[in-house]
């Protein structure tokens, strides 16, 4: 074990360490204490993959792509291993998750109740989603595709609002519904191949044709089927995407800026690092409706979103209305699978997706964060209710309409390469789905635009202001989207550096 | 002639207990209490050692080895009984999961309001009872015990029990008992038609009742087709096999919260423990009919876990939540393969742990309610965090969650039904792993409903007049059985690597080398 792969195993469970001692700390030392040191514990990873981000770049990779693999038997009566490993996509997920978890501790630093065990949960987290980006086996994926769970069910169904226990419950049944389907799945796999270990399913899954008791080909489509169906939730794909709306607006603020920033980009991740490499065919077969139902998620929650009243609400759904564009692009790497010709686009676009998941993760982040800023001093998030904030607010005003505007995708910053990646991606392939997708676009502007003049502009409600004191943003709350603003300003003009470290790995993904 | 006084020691501390509880005056209940404690706390560091100093390398080496500790006196040698006692790796999980089990009993029923004396007696008899079956070599001496912890058990529900007590015990002792003489009808049956190749039995002696002598035995195939069933039936009634099933509910919820703990989470496992005694004896048949079994426990499964769900009761829920968890080590039994086996045994530790954690729970609930009326409960997480942290993690080991122990036993038994038997896959296996996986779906469902209500339902103050925080003994119980099933959870080796040692000789058993 050399000491890059040391780093990565202190990245994976250094927050969930953390996590106990802020209890510990909680205990002894009070709230005050805890909330202190879960920052402070929440800053090591990030910097430890800091690090390891420049490492990675000069490190070699092993014959599947992977950079500091390291094995540590977990049940070897099963032939399952703590394998872990990164590649580029995975790298630029997890350097997300650890700069998103910092500024959900700052955000959450005036929770009054139970602080100390929200932090843990927090960190415990992290722990979770660290573990989905890194695990190169397959049992010890689902292990923390499930682990991540738990903490983010406690957290909606303790500290978010009023409609919490309904959310909470909605989340929880609808992804371990998801996962039932995918455990089956990977256990059946294992029944036929006899590991679990990724890169190796990924070499001989696509080729193996049985012995099984019925039409291999049956087997593959539902065996494909049921893990579509498992990222199909978390990502979440139209129609399957009814419990993230009711998450995203219970949930605390610290909750949905993780669960909208890192928590949905675990589907797409999904898609990229297992159904593509496990089921080339399959994936090109169906990739046209993936391509629609990825269409269908653009528009329809686009238009779903102009329509609400609810400022959360309405971020949510932007949410599952930009993941489209990921989908998109995974469907274009899907047909890239069976036809050659198309893999130079399909580079281009799942580059593209996996910025999107990343600039996505920032906007969304700081939109969340955002609204939280508003409804904490105005104790509503109707639309109606709010207006004319940027006089009482101006600070506020333009950090919102800043992250709005890299949200609908402003050239310049973090959105628009993405965007533009993917689109420029699937046009050749997908010529007439793309063209239909840009009405989503253009429903994106509209209500970007919406959001921002019934909160900014407009006659301010005087019976709220009298009301509600309602204080600019505070410097703790800069201090917490600063980085993100940063970040999308960096992407936007500079994407080089992070396409940089995606490029590589999708070409290993896409074959050319 | 071998001699070894570690099991013995394991069993005979709490029978000595017994004894000297019962010659202890009345009034004495400090006395009585700290004597059950130390007894069950002997039998536990000593189930710690035995862990701890089995030598599983030379188990591993020589399958001769794999039962250790033995003690191998002649008791009634005219009809070829021994008081023959030993572990493999799989009785050697069950006897630390008594042990554990065992003394945390004694803790949770620190202030058992009536008999003290009496109760503590009994529940010390069962604890005895209960390391014998787990220790026996002798088919006699497994028989034996066994109805020495079914005895101490009626009395204990019928006492000191709540709801339905006298009928839940008198249902309990019939099935169980009608169940153990069908079974000691089927030991006899082979003990009299075995033949043995010549030398392996002491000079003189015809017959035997010791279990590894038997497994050498020539049983002939048309004795173990008819006897198989009734020996795995007979004692899997304790195992709580549909439709015999039954009792188990009523009298988990009849009785005292130890007794509960005892019998859930360690009596059910006896009965899948003796179950394999058959197994063991009859492999030919055991081949053919475990996959009639099957179809029996997939209903356990399932079903159990739909009637928990539709449950108003608190204990109930647990109760069929039992029988529904116990249908997958019998699944994992019938999957007849090394990782299958593996998953059963790891099923039967941690459904024992997460259920004591369960009733001791639900039994802290009901000292202070006085109800266990679900719709009128709520909120008793702002009153008892420690319970509900205890809980929520028990109910997350149920439904299967990853990085805790129960994910890692049925995880296991399910990649048991795909790969199939070793003989080959049979066609409704997988459809089985497809069905009972409804059960894991239905158990989060009725999981998540208790703990909402329960736990973080609406907090009325004002409707409990019996509120006191819990003791030191009930948060040490708790804090051990979350921990167990965090560690297990988390590095299964701990106890896969032991487990392993058991179920691979049994499995070449079965392939007949």
């Amino acid at each position: 074990m050399d000491a890059n792969q040391l780093i990565l195993f202190l990245i994976l469970f250094s927050p969930l360490v953390a996590a106990v001692l802020v209890l510990i700390i909680g205990k002894f030392g009070g709230a005050n204490a805890a909330k202190w040191s879960a920052l402070i514990f929440s800053l090591i990873p990030l910097v430890l993959v800091i690090y390891l981000w420049f490492a990675f770049q000069s490190a070699a990779a092993d014959a599947d792509g992977f950079k500091f693999v390291y094995a540590v038997p977990w049940l070897p009566q099963i032939n399952s291993y703590l394998r872990v490993g990164v590649d580029g996509i995975s790298m630029s997920m997890i350097l997300l998750t650890a700069i998103l978890t910092p500024l959900g501790v700052i955000i959450s630093f005036r929770i009054d109740d139970r602080l100390p065990l929200f932090m843990a949960l927090f960190l415990g987290l992290e722990t979770g989603l660290f573990g989905v980006f890194m695990a190169l086996d397959l049992v010890i994926f689902f292990l923390f595709w499930e682990i991540g769970l738990i903490p983010m069910y406690f957290l909606i169904n303790q500290w978010g609002s009023a409609n919490r226990r309904y959310a909470s419950l909605k989340f929880l049944l609808y992804t371990m519904a998801g996962s039932i389907g995918l455990l089956l799945s990977i256990q059946f796999i294992w029944s036929a191949l006899g590991t679990y270990a990724i890169p190796e399913i990924a070499q001989k899954w696509p080729t193996f044709n049985g012995p099984f008791m019925i039409n291999a080909q049956t087997v593959k489509d539902i065996t494909f089927w049921l893990f579509v169906i498992a990222f199909a939730i978390k990502v979440p794909i139209w129609p399957f995407h009814t419990w993230l709306p009711d998450a995203h607006t219970e949930a605390p603020t610290a909750g949905s800026m993780i669960l909208a920033g890192v928590l949905l980009k675990l589907g797409a991740f999904g898609f990229l690092r297992l159904v593509l490499p496990f089921f080339p065919q399959q994936a090109a077969q169906f990739a046209p409706v993936l391509a629609l139902l990825a269409l269908a998620g653009i528009v329809f929650t686009a238009l779903a979103a102009f329509g609400q009243n609810d400022f959360k609400r309405l971020v949510a759904y932007s949410s599952v209305n930009h993941m489209g564009f990921v989908v998109l692009g995974v469907a274009v790497a899907a047909v890239a699978k069976a036809n050659p010709a198309y893999q130079p686009y399909a580079i281009i676009a799942v580059d593209g997706a996996v910025l999107q998941m990343f600039a996505h993760g920032l906007s969304s982040a700081a939109m969340f964060a955002l609204v939280g800023v508003v409804y904490e001093r105005a104790h509503t998030r109707d639309l109606n209710q709010l207006g004319g904030l940027w006089r009482v607010m101006p600070v506020y005003g333009g950090i919102l309409l800043f992250s709005a505007m890299a949200n609908l995708g402003l050239p310049g910053l973090a959105g628009f390469p993405a965007e533009f990646q993917v689109v420029s991606g699937s046009w050749p392939v997908f010529t007439l789905i793309t063209a239909l997708s840009m009405i989503g676009l253009l429903m994106t502007g509209a209500y970007v635009l919406k959001a921002i003049q019934k909160v900014l502009h407009g006659p301010a409600n005087r019976e709220l202001l009298h009301h509600a004191e309602m204080p600019d943003i505070t410097r703790r709350e800069v201090i917490a989207l600063a980085p993100l603003l940063a970040l999308m300003l960096a992407i936007g003009v500079w994407p080089y550096w992070l396409m940089t470290v995606i490029n590589g790995s999708v070409m290993k993904l896409i074959g050319g | 002639m071998n001699f070894n006084p570690l099991l013995i020691l394991i069993t005979l501390a709490p029978a000595a207990a017994t004894v000297i509880i019962l010659l202890t005056p009345k009034d004495k209940t400090m006395a009585v209490r700290i004597t059950a404690l130390i007894a069950t706390g002997i039998s536990l560091a000593l189930s710690i050692a035995a862990f701890v100093l089995y030598n599983r390398s030379a188990a591993a080496a020589d399958p001769a080895m794999q039962y250790q500790f033995q003690t191998d006196v002649p008791w009634v040698p005219s009809l070829g009984i021994n008081y023959h006692v030993g572990v493999d790796g799989i009785g050697l999980t069950m006897v630390l999961l008594t042990g554990v089990v065992g003394f945390m009993g004694v803790l949770i029923s620190w202030n058992i309001p009536d008999r003290k004396r009496e109760f503590y007696a009994f529940f010390c008899l069962l604890v005895a009872g209960v390391f014998g079956v787990f220790t026996s070599l002798d088919l006699f001496l497994l028989i034996f015990f066994y109805e020495l912890s079914i005895f101490p058990m009626y009395i204990l529900i019928a006492t000191w029990g709540s709801t339905r007590r006298e009928y839940a015990a008198m249902k309990l002792t019939l099935y169980l008992l009608i169940g153990s003489i069908i079974a000691l009808v089927g030991v006899l049956a082979v003990y009299f038609s075995a033949q043995f190749p010549a030398g392996l039995l002491p000079a003189g002696q015809t017959r035997t009742f010791d279990l590894l002598l038997l497994q050498k035995a020539t049983i002939p195939i048309e004795v173990q087709r008819i006897w198989f069933l009734p020996i795995f039936i007979g004692f899997g009634v304790l195992a709580g096999i549909w439709p015999f099933h039954n009792w188990s509910p009523d009298g988990h919820v009849a009785a005292p919260t130890a007794v509960s703990m005892i019998h859930a989470g360690v009596l059910m496992k006896l009965g899948a423990f003796a179950a394999l005694v058959a197994v063991r004896l009859l492999p030919g048949a055991a081949k053919e009919q475990l996959p009639l079994v099957i179809l029996l426990v997939t209903i356990n499964v399932v079903y159990g876990a739909g009637i928990a769900m539709v449950q108003k009761d608190f204990k109930y829920v647990i109760g069929f939540s039992s029988v529904s968890h116990m249908g997958l080590v019998t699944i994992g039994f019938a999957t007849m393969n090394q990782v299958g086996l593996n998953g059963a045994v790891l099923q039967m530790w941690s459904h024992g742990i997460m259920t004591a954690c369960f009733f001791s729970v639900v039994g802290l609930i009901y000292d202070r309610a006085h109800t266990r009326q679900i719709d009128e409960l709520g909120g008793w997480a702002k009153y008892l965090p420690f319970a509900a942290v205890a809980f929520i993690i028990g109910g997350l080991v149920s439904m299967g969650m990853p990085g805790l122990s129960g994910f890692v036993a049925e995880f296991q038994i399910f990649m048991g039904l795909w790969r199939g038997p070793f003989f080959g896959q049979i066609w409704y296996y997988p459809i089985i792993a497809i069905l009972a996986i409804w059960g894991v779906i239905l158990t989060a469902a009725y999981v998540m409903r208790v703990v909402q209500q329960v736990f973080f339902g609406e907090w009325d103050p004002h409707k409990w007049h019996d509120l006191r925080p819990a003791n030191f003994g009930d948060k040490l119980a708790l804090t051990t059985f979350s921990a167990l099933m965090i560690v297990v959870g988390l590095a299964p080796t701990l106890l896969m690597n032991t487990i392993q040692l058991g179920t691979a000789p049994l499995l070449k058993l079965l392939q007949g080398g």
